[in-house]
This record gives structure tokens, C-alpha cells and sequence, in this order.
């Protein structure tokens, strides 16, 4: 199997297996307050100081939660609820419309939202945001994503929080696809959220930045834990394996920069080798290189993928979707391309396990693939009246 | 040979599954996405647009071991099938939507699509038998008389069964059931879905009403041309129906009274007694052959309904495009937009729509 799909989730790091297995053994609740308790508060405490060291922020301003599309959640709705109990006005959120999903559901789902314009690259225009924060009243919360998970695109995090602070607008960011991918700058926003997962920890961990004057209420109450952010039980175990991962995600942060950037040249060069294909680099060139998302015009992604699959080669058509129900991908729709272009786009992304051997791989199977998918591709076109 | 298998996330197209895979054939699964919402579930909808269902089609595909995916053919859907049902009861006619949903998209865009991909056949969990011999393809009732689907496929033509699979032809429900069990599929007890799968509540015209509105008509005794009462939409009858007429006062003979025609532009529903519904010849259009034409004169038999019985008839009229037979036998009811299918024995002729 040719696994070119490391955004969906990449390799657990045998130093975080071992982390966590060895945490996994030790019994004691954080919260007790015997020498059971103890040890395990230790191990949580000692976790998320590391983590925090690594990313360069307060270990008093990161939590641990279930995953990046919690802490999205608790940062979108728990900022719009703090800022409702407070002012008795929940205010707007202002975000593009490429944010991930835990970013836009919970944002639309509970109040007003204002659509950030984005260009055909999916950076955020910074001219419109500063106009919205002149002009709009009552903007809640500012979202943007560090590194779009579908594009790779980087957005300018940094001159976005200038705005925000000079707007007293707090800023939200999405991370999980910028750790380990570009240095983090995170001392322009109020929140961010992390996934262990994508950075080779576990599944089920994530973790939020908070800063003590975010203001956010809890989306889960019962206990006060994780400086009542988050109420339940910790997960030891999960924390102290995920701090492994994002240590060492951050520390090799550089050195995959590169070998990312060699095996995207690899892919696009041989992909615009291949007869035919005529392939459309939908990531800008300013991406981060481990993500490549590429349009194969004429084909179905969904058809495309299956027969790589076939093929036992594992991309992605965009992220992953719970449902399984293919649909055009809103960060491209929101990017402008119609939606055929959309529905004809396929992410390759890389990971620590990342090959030049992979690419060549996919390479050898896509023109077999591609023609057949166009054939589908063309029939779709003309469905029966 | 390279089999792909629709799978509804009902038992039947499972267990097609199923034994498509253990006949030694590369199985892929696929759902069909025909819901542009796909409700999510848990509310007790049923049929083949929910996602309990497309979850139920992932776990039997797990179960046997063949790849599965969704393939998104709602907008083909809606355009083709959903927006023809009601189209068709506008226009005062009686629509088969699993025969059209058979037609475009099941054994259209799906196999079509298949095909392109580099499949060779299509495997569903259809009751019905295809025999190929000599190269040619013909379609037979399925064994278990009380599940044969023969009418509803008779419209994929010879070209089409060539590339069609039914697993289950020569099997009964139980049967399938019971290989459902051995094979550890969740969906063995799961009931049959016989409600139209867009319209999972049943209400078909609820449905048709949100769509057309109301359309109040006269009901009009067919014998004497008077106004006998009044309806609040066409979409709501069906020529040979007899129930929920609200029609207060008795016919003159004492007889029920039946929907006899439904005229779509004045709106007008045709009520008499049930002699009058009985017919003596039947044409059709829009025909396509499972096999060689017939010939005027043949003696075959002529079934206007999933689940009605076949009449015997002889052939009257044949072209390419059309046939008119003579029935032998007695037959009420025929609705214009119904399907008629010609059987020889349990061997599919051809099928075409009553004009």
C-alpha cells in the first residue's frame, strides 16, 4: 500500500507508542488527591509543559481535549458564549469561507457569521478584513486557518492578529495542519488548536491554546478541569503521548520542509510528464509542500480515487468526510473554481514515511486511472434527460 | 470478472454481494447516494436514502470483504426519477418510478459508469434470472414467484442484461435470509423496504401535493357526464381505484364506483362501474426487446402490474417501437404511463409503455 493520504491522519511515532503504553499502565485520576492521584497529575502536568515548550507558549494556556475539531469548537462556541454572557451580545464571527468544518459549522450554526473574501489561492484578502473590522460592529472572534487542510495554503496568521489586537478582535486559528508543517507564530492569536494524530500521536487527543483573557466558557461542565475549560477526566496517557509527538513534530519541522518540497517537485514534474493527464496544481506554490492538491480536468475524484485504491495507492479527495458521500470540496468552491474543477481534484499529501518509491508509484498508475476516469467523467456530463 | 456490486444496505443486495464474491468474482461495493439530504436516520426512515443504510451497506461489504464507496448520483436522481414522478402525475398519468430509477439510473448511470471504470458486469439483488446463451442474454421470472422482479428489469432491453448480474435469481426470500444469517450480516432481519424510497413516510400524496398543490377537480360519472362530487387533486387517484372516492351519494345501479380515466387538463376524474374498466386490447410505445421481436399473432402473456398477474394475450401489432395485443383473458384497469411487460412463458419478450 502507497499511503499518500498523511493529512487524513500519518503514522503513530514509536517514541509516542511507547509514551503512551507506558503511561496507559499507570493508575491514578489527576484529579485525586493521593499519591496515586499524584503520579498521574504529575505525568499530565509534566505533558503539557512539554507540549507548551515546544510551541513556544504558557503551559497555563493549553489545555488537552479530544482532538482538533473539539478545540475548534470549544474556541468558536465558547468564545461567542463568553463574549453573550458578558456583553448580552454574542457579535459576529468573521472567517473564510476555506475553513474547515469544525471551524464553519459550529461558527454558522450559532450566531451571525461575515465572510472573509479569499483569492484565487485561498489567502485571505487583509484589506477586506481590515475594512470588516472598521466597519463591522460587533465582531466576536476572527477565525483563519494557519494551513488550509485540503490546499496547503499558508495564511498571513501574523499580519491577520496585528488587525485583530489593534481591533481588541480576538483571533482564532486552526493549526492542526501547520504543526510540524511551517514554524508556528502563535503570539498573534488568542486560540489555536492542535491534533495529535495528524503529527504521529494518537487519534482521540488534540489540544487548545487558550489564553487566560480569551475569554471562553466550557462547551462540557462538571469538575473545572483543564482550568475549567474542559470537565472529565483527563486522558494521561493520550496527553503524554500526543507532548511526545509535538516535540518532535516541531523539532523536525525544517528538516521535512525540505524532504517535502523534493517529493512535491517529484509529483508535479511527473505528473506534468505523463501524456495526457494535463494536471492543475490547485495548491498555490506558497503551500506548505507535504500537502498537493492537484485537479485532473475531465475526471471524477470520487471514481479517480477508487481506482487508485484499486491500485493500492491511498490519496484523498479532499477531507476525509464522515458520510463518505462525495461532494465538491468548499475550499475549492471558495478558491473559485467551478464545480467540476472541484469535483475533479484529488490531495496528495506526504508524511515521515513519505518516499520518492511512493510517488513514482502513484505516478505509474494515474494515466490508467485518469483515462478511465474520464470516461465516467464524460458520462456523468450526460446523464439521460 | 470484475463485478461491481450495488448495494442498497437492504439483505438482498447483500447477500448478491456475497455471493458474487464467494462465485470467485473481483467484488467493489458501491451505495448510491440518491438523497440530495440524506436524512439521518435514527428517525425510523426507511428505503435506500438514509445514512443508517449507506452504514448498513459499508458494514455487509466489511463483513465479506470487499471494498466499498458511495458514488453521489442524487442530482441524476432527482433530475431523472424524481423529477418524472411528478411530472407524470401532472400530466394525469401513473409513473413506475423503480422502473425508470432501473432504466436511468441503476442500469444507466451506474453501469455506464461501471463499465468506463473498468468493470464488466453489474451485480444487484434483484429477483429475476438472466440466461446467457450463444452470446445472447434473456431475462426469466425469478424462482420465488412472490419476489419476482422480472417486470421491473424487463426494461433494460438485451444490451443492458448482457452486463447485468442477479445473484439471486433462482432463490426465495427465505433462503436469502437464511444465507444472510450464515454469512453474519446485520441487515438478515432487516425488513423490505416497499414504500417508494423518496418517500419514506409513505405518503405519496402528501408528497405530490407539496409539489403540484391543489388542484381541485370535478368527479364525473362517466356514464351520464354529471358532476358527482369533487376532488382536490388528480395526483390522488389511480385508474382502477376504488377507495377514498368521498363520494357521498350511492351509483344509480347500486354498484361501487371506480376511477375509470383521469383527464389531466380539465382536471376531471372519470368514475363508472368496474365492467367498464376492463379492456380488451393494449397498446403501448417506447418499446424495448429482451430478445427477438415477437410476431403478430403469437400467443403470449401480458402483465401491467409488479405484482399483478399475467394475462394471456395474442399479439396484434409489433414494430421496433411499439406493440398492441389482444387479450384472452380479463384485465381492469389500465392506466396510461403504466409499463407492459410480454412474457413467453417465464421469458421476458419486451416491455413498453401503455399510451
Amino acid at each position: 500500500m502507497v499511503y499518500l493520504d498523511h493529512a487524513a491522519t500519518t503514522d503513530l511515532r514509536p517514541e509516542a507508542r511507547e509514551a503512551w503504553l507506558a503511561a496507559a499502565d499507570v493508575t491514578g485520576n489527576p484529579s485525586s488527591l493521593h499519591r496515586a492521584g499524584r503520579g498521574a497529575r504529575r505525568l499530565l502536568e509534566e505533558a503539557r509543559e512539554r507540549a507548551a515548550a515546544a510551541l513556544a507558549v504558557s503551559p497555563s494556556d493549553l489545555i488537552f481535549t479530544s482532538g482538533g475539531t473539539e478545540s475548534d469548537n470549544i474556541a468558536v462556541t465558547g468564545t461567542r458564549a463568553g463574549r453573550a454572557r458578558r456583553n448580552h451580545a454574542a457579535g459576529a464571527i468573521a472567517l473564510p469561507r476555506t475553513e474547515h468544518k469544525a471551524v464553519l459549522e459550529p461558527a454558522e450554526s450559532g450566531g451571525s457569521v461575515v465572510w472573509l473574501d479569499v483569492d484565487g489561492d485561498g489567502e485571505v484578502d487583509l484589506d477586506h478584513l481590515a475594512r470588516v473590522l472598521r466597519t463591522e460592529p460587533d465582531i466576536a472572534l476572527v477565525c483563519l486557518m494557519a494551513v488550509n487542510n485540503e490546499t496547503g495554503t499558508v495564511q498571513p496568521v501574523r499580519a491577520a492578529g496585528e488587525l485583530c489586537r489593534a481591533a481588541g478582535v480576538p483571533l482564532h486559528t486552526d493549526a492542526v495542519q501547520a504543526l510540524g508543517a511551517v514554524p508556528l507564530d502563535l503570539d498573534p492569536v488568542t486560540s489555536a488548536a492542535f491534533s495529535a494524530h495528524k503529527v504521529g500521536g494518537p487519534s482521540g487527543v488534540g489540544l487548545l491554546l487558550a489564553s487566560a483573557g480569551a475569554g471562553i466558557d466550557p462547551l462540557v461542565r462538571g469538575g473545572g478541569h483543564e482550568s475549567g475549560l474542559r470537565a472529565g477526566t483527563p486522558d494521561v496517557a493520550g496527553a503524554v503521548a500526543a507532548a511526545v509527538a509535538v516535540e518532535l513534530a516541531v523539532a523536525e519541522t525544517a528538516a521535512r520542509h525540505v524532504a517535502f518540497a523534493e517529493l512535491r517537485e517529484r509529483l508535479v514534474l511527473g505528473l506534468r510528464d505523463l501524456p495526457g493527464i494535463d494536471p492543475v496544481v490547485n495548491s498555490p506554490t506558497a503551500a506548505v509542500p507535504g500537502i498537493v492538491n492537484v485537479g485532473f480536468p475531465g475526471c471524477e475524484a470520487d471514481a479517480l480515487m477508487m481506482l487508485l485504491d484499486a491500485a493500492e495507492v491511498a490519496v484523498s479527495t479532499g477531507s476525509a468526510c464522515t458520510v463518505g458521500i462525495p461532494r465538491p470540496s468548499h475550499v475549492l468552491s471558495a478558491m473559485g473554481r467551478s464545480p467540476a474543477e472541484a469535483r475533479a481534484a484529488l490531495r496528495f499529501s506526504f508524511g515521515r514515511s513519505t518516499t520518492a518509491a511512493d510517488v513514482d508509484a502513484a505516478l505509474a498508475v494515474l494515466p490508467d486511472a485518469v483515462a478511465r476516469a474520464r470516461r465516467a467523467g464524460r458520462l456523468s456530463a450526460a446523464v439521460a434527460p | 470478472m470484475k463485478v461491481l456490486a450495488a448495494v442498497s444496505g437492504g439483505v438482498d443486495s447483500a447477500v448478491a454481494m456475497a455471493r458474487a464474491a464467494s462465485a470467485g468474482h473481483d467484488v467493489t461495493a458501491v451505495h448510491m447516494a440518491l438523497s440530495p439530504d440524506p436524512a439521518p436516520a435514527r428517525d425510523g426512515a426507511r428505503g435506500c436514502c438514509t445514512i443508517s443504510d449507506a452504514h448498513d451497506a459499508r458494514r455487509a461489504a466489511d463483513r465479506i470483504g470487499v471494498p466499498f464507496y458511495i458514488w453521489d448520483l442524487a442530482e441524476a436522481f432527482r433530475r431523472t426519477v424524481v423529477a418524472d414522478f411528478v411530472a407524470e402525475y401532472r400530466a394525469g398519468r401513473t409513473p413506475n418510478p423503480c422502473i425508470r430509477c432501473n432504466q436511468h439510473i441503476k442500469f444507466a448511470a451506474l453501469l455506464d459508469r461501471a463499465d468506463a471504470l473498468g468493470f464488466d458486469a453489474v451485480a444487484t439483488g434483484h429477483y429475476a434470472r438472466v440466461e446467457h446463451t450463444d452470446g445472447r442474454a434473456t431475462l426469466h421470472r425469478g424462482g420465488d414467484a412472490a419476489k419476482d422482479q422480472s417486470y421491473v428489469l424487463a426494461v433494460l432491453g438485451e444490451q443492458r442484461l448482457r452486463r447485468a448480474l442477479f445473484p439471486l435469481g433462482a432463490s426465495t426470500k427465505d433462503e436469502v435470509r437464511r444465507e444472510a444469517e450464515a454469512w453474519g450480516l446485520a441487515v438478515a432481519r432487516k425488513p423490505d423496504s416497499h414504500d417508494i424510497c423518496f418517500i419514506p413516510d409513505g405518503d405519496t400524496a402528501g408528497f405530490l401535493r407539496d409539489r403540484l398543490g391543489e388542484r381541485p377537480g370535478p368527479i364525473v360519472d362517466a356514464a351520464t357526464g354529471a358532476e358527482i362530487g369533487q376532488h382536490s387533486g388528480t395526483f390522488g387517484f389511480t385508474v382502477g381505484q376504488r377507495r377514498g372516492l368521498g363520494l357521498s351519494r350511492p351509483s344509480a345501479t347500486g354498484r361501487p364506483r371506480y376511477v375509470l380515466a383521469i383527464e389531466p387538463v380539465s382536471g376531471a376524474v372519470l368514475v363508472g362501474d368496474s365492467d367498464d374498466l376492463l379492456v380488451t386490447d393494449v397498446s403501448a410505445a417506447d418499446a424495448v426487446w429482451c430478445g427477438p421481436l415477437p410476431a403478430v399473432g403469437d400467443r403470449l402473456a401480458l402483465q401491467v402490474r409488479a405484482h399483478g398477474a399475467a394475462v394471456p394475450c395474442r399479439v396484434a401489432a409489433v414494430t421496433a417501437g411499439s406493440f398492441t395485443v389482444a387479450l384472452a383473458g380479463e384485465l381492469r384497469g389500465v392506466a396510461a404511463g403504466q409499463s407492459a411487460v410480454l412474457y413467453d412463458g417465464d421469458r421476458v419478450v419486451g416491455q413498453a409503455t401503455i399510451s
